[in-house]
């Protein structure tokens, strides 16, 4: 509690004990007026104040004004322990809100406390200082000892160990890292001393965007907030009116029918609407909710850049996925050569060399699938044709590697390998040498992401690849997709989606998950983008909408839950405060309810809804 | 020029009214208050100052909420 909050609190307990005092004293006339303000001044003496100062500055449908009129008109009518009993429950409602959402505020700030508080700066003499991390420039050498969190993005420059991403991703499973690898801040250090390069500055790295993102993600409001805020704009004065006419019309009523008036009852009626015309609760407890929610998935390792994502998160009934990378490892393993007129081996060396300098996976995959080193001195002269494949000068020897399309283009007649699976023909100078067939395998976890993709309600699953026919729809069986989308070059893509963007009804959304770097466009495009593995990517972290910082599929699914939990919340909590305040309404209206209760039912809706708010922040 | 700044203020319907006054400013574009992490970013109108215009802002928030800060 702060300075300001255990005031109030002070002045809440001693007014409490005052005005029971006070109660039990027999007492009458000025005395009992006296001696009730005494409780009545303690507790709302800045209330009162502050009421003052909205009349000066002409904002009537202040909740202090309303509170002051309130209770003033309560003790005019000499309903004394009324008028100083609205006060206080006001002020404890008040204070509950405050203490509640700065603890909420902390609470999630605490889970999100990736953030290190310190870098280990080696210095020329080769020792070590702690330093504020802000403090590191770029390019300087930092040790990060076992059981320390890594402070700034960087390179490994000497050691070996092991990570626990678990801060960034949710997951604790541990990742190897050697020299030259790179590493992202927030990430804890387990078993060796690492000295790393940084890369980038404290405010840049990984660490600092995620914790940025999951607190500006707060400021994109979602459809419910601006509806509450409009509500609540609309309500104070409504409601206000309302009581204006509950005190006036009833009584003028009775007085034309020829009976009594009944001025106070009217009156005291038309005062505890005005105790009821707070929206608080109702405004409160909906930002707080999504804050919560939005907190809590980022422990999971999703980040959700805005409430108003959450939303449309919570919509989605049609998910399109990228295949490779996304459901499949994106790791290219020769599986199979057949060779014509050459050796195996040779087959793959030259493929491989030809490819050593494209970033295709399929490249890497080749490259990969021989064993000696590979010597760039040995190539030159090399074209890559998007969607058919690269032609190079291997010692000398004219190398064609790629699908049938580019054979067809050289001339060359190709076999087809027996097998499923990504084919590369290669040819030498112009002589067809045989084919390579590449496997991706699918990930593990992918037929398990489908399925709870199915259970979390999504209707349509969809896949779409650049790859072959037979691959992608061999892999959309196995994995009981909806569909597949195949031989698609980026463009097809965004076409792909748009299409099925038409086909979606109102009111139910479509998310496109992929690897972010170059599906920025499609990402954009569709409802919700997912961009997944984002761990050290900030293209996917940029382009996406929601970032899942691991490579696990079945995160979908679970983003998904998160965000159908929160906004079960959201509704429940609406749902109680306007019903709770409608009741109270229509009670007082009626005089069945006094003050007392209206003010109490008041503060006691902001209570379970805050604390319903704060269940947002657990995820399953 | 946007810019953000830490404030408190103590109930999310103030923050909302708050939100408003600041856009009606003069010298700012559009204004937005993030409740939970108390901060408001500004879009001020080109050639504004922004100290003044913040200043302004201050004195129309302080208006609607006697008790409410702006840092900066």
């Amino acid at each position: 509690m702060t300075r300001k909050q255990k005031k109030i609190l002070l002045r809440i307990l001693l007014a409490s004990v005052m005005l029971v005092i006070v109660r039990l004293l027999p007492s009458d006339g000025w005395l009992r007026f006296a001696l009730f303000m005494l409780p009545y001044l303690c507790v709302g003496y800045d209330i009162l104040i502050k009421a003052v100062k909205g009349i000066i500055h002409l904002q009537p449908f202040d909740e202090n004004f309303l509170m002051a009129v309130a209770t003033v008109g309560a003790i005019v009518l000499q309903e004394y322990p009324e008028g100083v009993a609205v006060m206080l429950f006001y002020q404890i409602g008040e204070l509950f809100q405050s203490v509640a959402v700065g603890k909420s505020r902390r609470n999630i700030s605490a889970l999100m406390n990736i953030r290190p508080d310190f870098a280990n700066l080696e210095g020329a003499d080769g020792g070590t200082e702690a330093v504020d991390p802000y403090e590191v420039a770029v390019e300087s050498v930092i040790v990060v000892r076992p059981g320390e969190k890594i402070p700034i993005d960087g390179v490994i420059l000497s050691g070996e160990s092991s990570l626990n991403t678990v801060t960034l991703t949710g997951e604790s499973t541990p990742r190897d890292v050697g020299v030259g690898d790179e590493v992202v801040s927030g990430c804890m250090n387990v078993s060796g001393v690492l000295r790393v390069r940084t890369t980038k500055p404290f405010g840049e790295s990984t660490v600092s965007k995620i914790l940025d993102l999951v607190e500006n993600a707060s400021a994109k409001k979602s459809r419910s907030e601006h509806f509450i805020a409009k509500f609540a704009r609309v309500y104070t004065p409504a409601v206000c009116l309302s009581a204006l006419a509950l005190a006036i019309l009833p009584p003028v009523a009775s007085l034309l029918l020829q009976r009594a008036p009944m001025w106070s009852d009217w009156i005291y009626r038309a005062l505890t609407f005005l105790v009821i015309s707070c929206p608080c609760a109702l405004v409160i407890s909906i930002p707080l909710t999504f804050f919560g929610g939005i907190g809590g998935a980022s422990r999971a390792g999703i980040l959700i850049k805005g409430s108003n994502y959450m939303e449309t998160l919570s919509r989605v009934s049609t998910v399109a996925l990228d295949k490779t990378g996304t459901l499949t490892e994106g790791s290219f393993d020769a599986v199979h050569v057949e060779a014509r007129g050459v050796s195996e081996e040779m087959l793959l060396e030259y493929a491989a060399l030809a490819e050593l300098y494209s970033t295709h996976p399929i490249a890497q995959g080749l490259c990969r699938a021989v064993k000696q080193p590979l010597e760039a001195a040995r190539v030159c002269d090399v074209t890559e044709m998007g969607g058919h494949g690269v032609n190079a000068l291997v010692d000398g020897v004219r190398v064609c590697v790629g699908n049938e399309k580019l054979m067809a283009t050289h001339g060359i007649t190709a076999e087809m390998p027996q097998g499923v699976g990504t084919v590369v023909y290669v040819a030498l100078d112009g002589v067809y040498a045989g084919a390579i067939l590449l496997a991706d395998r699918v990930k593990e976890s992918a037929a398990e992401a489908i399925d709870a993709l199915t259970r979390a309600g999504v209707r349509r699953k969809v896949m779409l690849t650049g790859d072959a026919h037979e691959v992608g729809e061999a892999v959309a069986r196995d994995l009981g997709l909806d569909g597949a989308a195949c031989e698609l070059l980026p463009q097809d893509k965004l076409a792909a989606v748009e299409r099925m963007l038409s086909e979606q009804k109102k009111g139910e959304y479509l998310a496109f998950v992929g690897d972010g770097i170059n599906d920025a466009p499609v990402l954009s495009r569709a409802d919700i983008g997912v961009a997944m593995g984002a761990l050290g990517s900030d293209a996917a972290i940029e382009a996406a909408d929601v970032v899942l910082m691991d490579d696990d599929p079945r995160k979908i699914a679970r983003a998904i839950r998160i965000s159908r939990k929160c906004m079960r919340i959201v509704r429940q909590n609406i749902a109680l405060a306007l019903g709770v305040k409608a009741l109270c309404l229509i009670l007082g209206a009626l005089g069945i309810a006094n003050m007392w209760l209206a003010i109490f039912a008041d503060v006691g809706v902001m209570v379970p809804a805050v604390l319903n708010a704060i269940r947002a922040l657990y995820v399953k | 020029m946007k810019k953000t700044y830490q404030i408190e203020v103590d109930c999310a319907n103030c923050a909302n009214k708050m939100e408003i006054a600041a856009s009606k400013t003069a010298g700012v574009k559009t204004a937005s208050v993030n409740f939970m992490a108390l901060k408001m970013t500004v879009e001020f109108e080109e050639g504004s100052d922004e100290r003044t215009v913040m200043k302004q802002v201050l004195k129309a928030c302080r208006k609607i909420e006697p008790d409410c800060e702006i840092e900066f």
